[in-house]
């Protein structure tokens, strides 16, 4: 176990090395005018263009661009924006919030599509099974944009339950209703892999020993089959708290949460290098890491699979 | 521990948390009382008035300073605020004396000095100032102006007294006191050249409001200034400027009444006058200094002749596109400039801005007709698809040639289309007035060269008609001569004027006034908030 975390922390490094040059990479390459709609309905003048070429190493090739951005981030200097913003600060006060909009997310689809999920694989076929086989069907054919203006649009202008905005510092019921558009395709799906690996795990030689040894029958479904069955959720989760802390662009600027999504799309929009590599070399890591974590559950969940 | 029991403590803690916080909440509303919150975005620089085009930085430094002119906030007309009197006998070199008793909010006063080091750093080729070209007509600006600048300061620029200093120009510019209500005027303090850093931290300017705090990506506060000079104080204790990534948003928030003052109408409420319906007393409406219009790209033989120009020009249908998409709300164009502007001349374009089927049609064949597709290009993130898309049907239905839409993904990439002159059709232009006189509506535009002139439009004519205009003996002269270079540009018809947008804006239920100039920009002085009942 020691030795496959090792090994795969040590992954991470030509990882995070490829993946920030090939974001630096990209960012520089979107236009061959880096300061095209810098100075509004106008070109910049000479004086601008020459001093922010030499403030962002621009006229270097591409490859010292890179190293030198790299060796100060290597020195935790992410770098500034264009508006003269610490890059690290924009981080420090966007993060926290998309931290806490995923896990209020994964809360919700990982509470409710599994309640949702047992709840049908057990019963079998009827009505309930139909409803979330209906709803589901729903929530996947529906964007997340629209099920975020739809609720914003009810729930916060016609009835005024909620604030149609988040404020800077929500709290966790403030952020309830965000997390909840935001999960509710994971939702959709959790709620059907659930079901499916339930309903085949039901015919399974170990259930049905377990059943002939006598076991309670919460006994057999909690442990025996809904354990078991977990695994492809587990991934599915994890993967999804892993994409969730990469920020949600859509549903972030439908609530106008400030999180990393924003920050991220306006840093690619008035291509600031500085942001979008930085901000990425972060998520990069977080990606990696939650599924690490993924990865070493599987351990706990089932006894057959063994690292090392 | 089993997994139910796991997924049950999970839901149970979760549970907990949600009816702590939804109690929680509420604490705080002191403040509030005495705050007005206004919809923003992050600026694109630093807050540095020379160092500052756009709305969203102008909007806090409008608030933060006051200039040597103010504009008035109903009719735009330019009054003297710090200035106590501006003179000149030439139109070249002025005389500006300043009102005594004026301090920036660190409590040092401001003084001629402040003004003449302010517009030298802009000026300076080094800084990258983004107003740099507002300082360009001032004697000695191409000497600090480049890369490695041969005088350290302009030589037009010349301290008398600590009341007063001269500004001598390269050449006559008649409404030259008129234009110096812009941001890119205000003084700075010494502490900004001492520590610039620190300075831009916490900027210390001499206006109405001081700087509270700021959380980039957020949120700016200020606070008001009690010790401000100038007639027009602070009535309300704080302004609150707050991020908001989507406009809609904002609108939304100002209405339910978690947010006091939105900048903009989003598009689909305009539609119908919903807004109007949604924002009761709180809408507002003014005339503005904003035009849309769509380029010729003269660099693409196909548009060398001006008859095609005017023909598309004349086949725009704008009266049924403003009021099917703008509600009605904006103002079909007669001309570039509009009428807010001083020396605004109604009617300047005649029936070549005016939708004329058959009249259109008739000169394209006498211009032998058009080669090919035309394309109408915009940026697809700046809301104009809608507009862009009725206007390419309106050509095409009129010409009966294949008039299409194809939009680029950004501004960015507008603006790298433009200065690279990689336009194959009609582009659109967004223009914004500095200054309410007609002039900001020409010579940046049209002049040979100008900043501005992505048509690559060159008229001698047009160019000697503004130099005249310049150095005519008054304002009222200038003015007229300004319109007459109008009606040369407009029968040349580079660029089709399509209309003006009006300074829309929504105030929540508890404003009892928070306006906007015809500039468009935010006057904080009259921001105030409805008696508690």
């Amino acid at each position: 176990m020691g030795r496959y975390t090792l090994r795969r922390l040590l992954q991470l490094v030509p990882v995070f090395l490829g993946t920030t040059f090939i974001v630096y990479f990209l960012v520089w390459g979107l236009s061959d005018d880096p300061f095209a709609g810098k100075c509004g309905q106008r070109a910049c003048s000479a004086s601008y263009v020459a001093e922010m070429t030499q403030r962002y190493n621009l006229d270097d090739p591409l490859i010292v661009q890179y190293l030198k951005y790299l060796g100060s981030l290597l020195t935790g200097d992410f770098g500034q924006t264009f508006s003269g913003t610490e890059v690290s600060t924009l981080i420090a006060n966007a993060y926290p919030i998309t931290i806490k909009l995923a896990l209020v997310a994964v809360a919700i689809e990982a509470v409710i599509g599994i309640a949702a999920g047992v709840l049908t694989g057990l019963r079998g076929r009827g009505f309930v099974d139909n409803l979330v086989l209906v709803s589901t069907l729903v929530l996947i054919a529906l964007p997340v944009f629209v099920t975020g203006l739809v609720l914003r649009q009810v729930l916060g202008v016609e009835l005024g339950w909620i604030r149609p905005s988040v404020p800077n510092n929500p709290t966790i019921g403030q952020l309830f209703i965000p997390g909840l558009v935001l999960g509710s395709l994971s939702m959709a799906y959790i709620a059907r892999l659930t079901r499916t690996s339930l309903v085949e795990n039901k015919r399974a030689d170990f259930v049905r020993t377990a059943v002939a040894k006598g076991l309670p029958r919460r006994r057999v479904v909690g442990v025996h089959m809904l354990r078991n069955s977990l695994i492809p959720v587990v991934t599915f989760l994890g993967y999804d708290i892993g994409a969730l802390m990469g920020g949600a662009i859509l549903t972030e600027g439908v609530f106008n949460i400030r999180g990393i999504g924003g920050l991220v799309f306006r840093g690619i929009q008035q291509q600031d290098t500085a942001t979008v590599v930085g901000i990425v070399a972060l998520l990069v890591i977080v990606f990696l890491l939650a599924n690490l974590i993924v990865d070493l559950l599987y351990a706990v969940l089932d006894p057959r699979i063994r690292y090392d | 521990m089993s997994l139910r029991r796991l997924v049950t403590l999970v839901a149970g803690v979760l549970a907990v948390a949600l009816v702590a916080t939804a109690c929680g909440g509420g604490g705080g509303d002191d403040q509030n009382a005495s705050t007005i919150s206004s919809e923003w975005g992050e600026p694109e620089n630093p807050l540095i008035p020379g160092n500052t085009t756009e709305q969203n930085g102008g909007d806090v430094i409008d608030a933060l300073f006051a200039g040597l002119v103010k504009y008035d906030v109903n009719t735009g007309r330019p009054s003297n605020e710090v200035a106590d009197s501006i003179t000149t006998t030439d139109n070249k070199t002025f005389t500006i004396r300043i009102k005594p008793g004026w301090t920036f909010h660190d409590g040092t006063p401001v003084t001629a000095q402040s003004f003449v080091d302010s517009w030298n750093w802009t000026a300076s080729g080094p800084n990258a100032a983004q107003a740099q070209s507002f300082m360009e007509k001032i004697d000695g600006y191409d000497e600090v102006s480049t890369e490695a600048p041969t005088a350290p300061t302009m030589r037009g620029l010349r301290v008398v007294d600590p009341q007063t200093f001269t500004v001598t120009l390269k050449a006559p510019f008649t409404i030259f006191p008129l234009t110096l209500g812009y941001s890119a005027y205000y003084p700075m303090p010494q502490a900004f050249f001492q520590n610039r850093q620190a300075w831009e931290d916490r900027p210390i300017g001499n206006g109405e409001f001081r700087f509270d705090s700021r959380t980039p990506n957020q949120s700016l506060t200020l606070v008001r200034n009690d010790q401000y000079a100038g007639q027009d104080k602070a009535q309300v204790q704080r302004i609150q400027f707050r991020v908001y990534s989507e406009l809609q948003t904002a609108y939304d928030d100002v209405i339910s009444g978690n947010l006091d003052h939105v900048r903009a109408i989003p598009s689909a409420a305009l539609g119908g006058g919903r807004w109007r319906q949604d924002l009761g007393a709180g809408a507002h409406q003014k005339e503005g200094l904003v035009t849309d219009s769509l380029g010729f790209p003269l660099y693409d033989p196909r548009f060398a002749n001006p008859l095609v120009r005017q023909a598309i020009s004349m086949a725009i249908d704008r009266r049924t596109i403003v009021d099917q998409i703008f509600g009605g709300v904006y103002t079909p164009a007669s001309g570039y400039a509009t009428a807010a502007a001083q020396g605004f001349v109604p009617g300047q374009c005649g029936e070549l801005c005016t939708y004329n089927p058959d009249r259109a049609r008739q000169l394209l064949a006498q211009a032998g007709g058009f080669q090919g597709p035309l394309t109408l290009t915009a940026n697809s993130d700046g809301g104009h698809d809608p507009y862009m898309q009725a206007v390419a049907n309106s050509i095409r239905q009129t010409l009966g040639i294949d008039a299409r839409y194809t939009p680029v993904p950004s501004f960015q990439e507008q603006r790298r289309l433009a200065n690279s002159q990689g336009f194959t059709g009609l582009f659109r232009n967004g223009w914004q007035g500095d200054y309410p006189d007609i002039e900001t509506f020409l010579t940046q535009l049209y002049r040979t060269g100008a900043s501005s002139n992505d048509y690559g439009y060159s008229n001698p004519a047009v160019d000697a008609a503004l130099s005249a205009a310049d150095q005519a003996p008054t304002v009222q002269a200038a003015d007229q001569g300004y319109a007459a270079a109008e009606r040369l540009v407009l029968a040349d018809m580079p660029n089709i004027p399509l209309w003006s947008r009006p300074v829309i804006y929504g105030n929540s239920s508890r404003v009892a006034s928070a306006e906007h100039n015809p500039l468009n920009r935010q006057v904080t002085s009259t921001y105030a908030l409805n008696p508690q009942g």
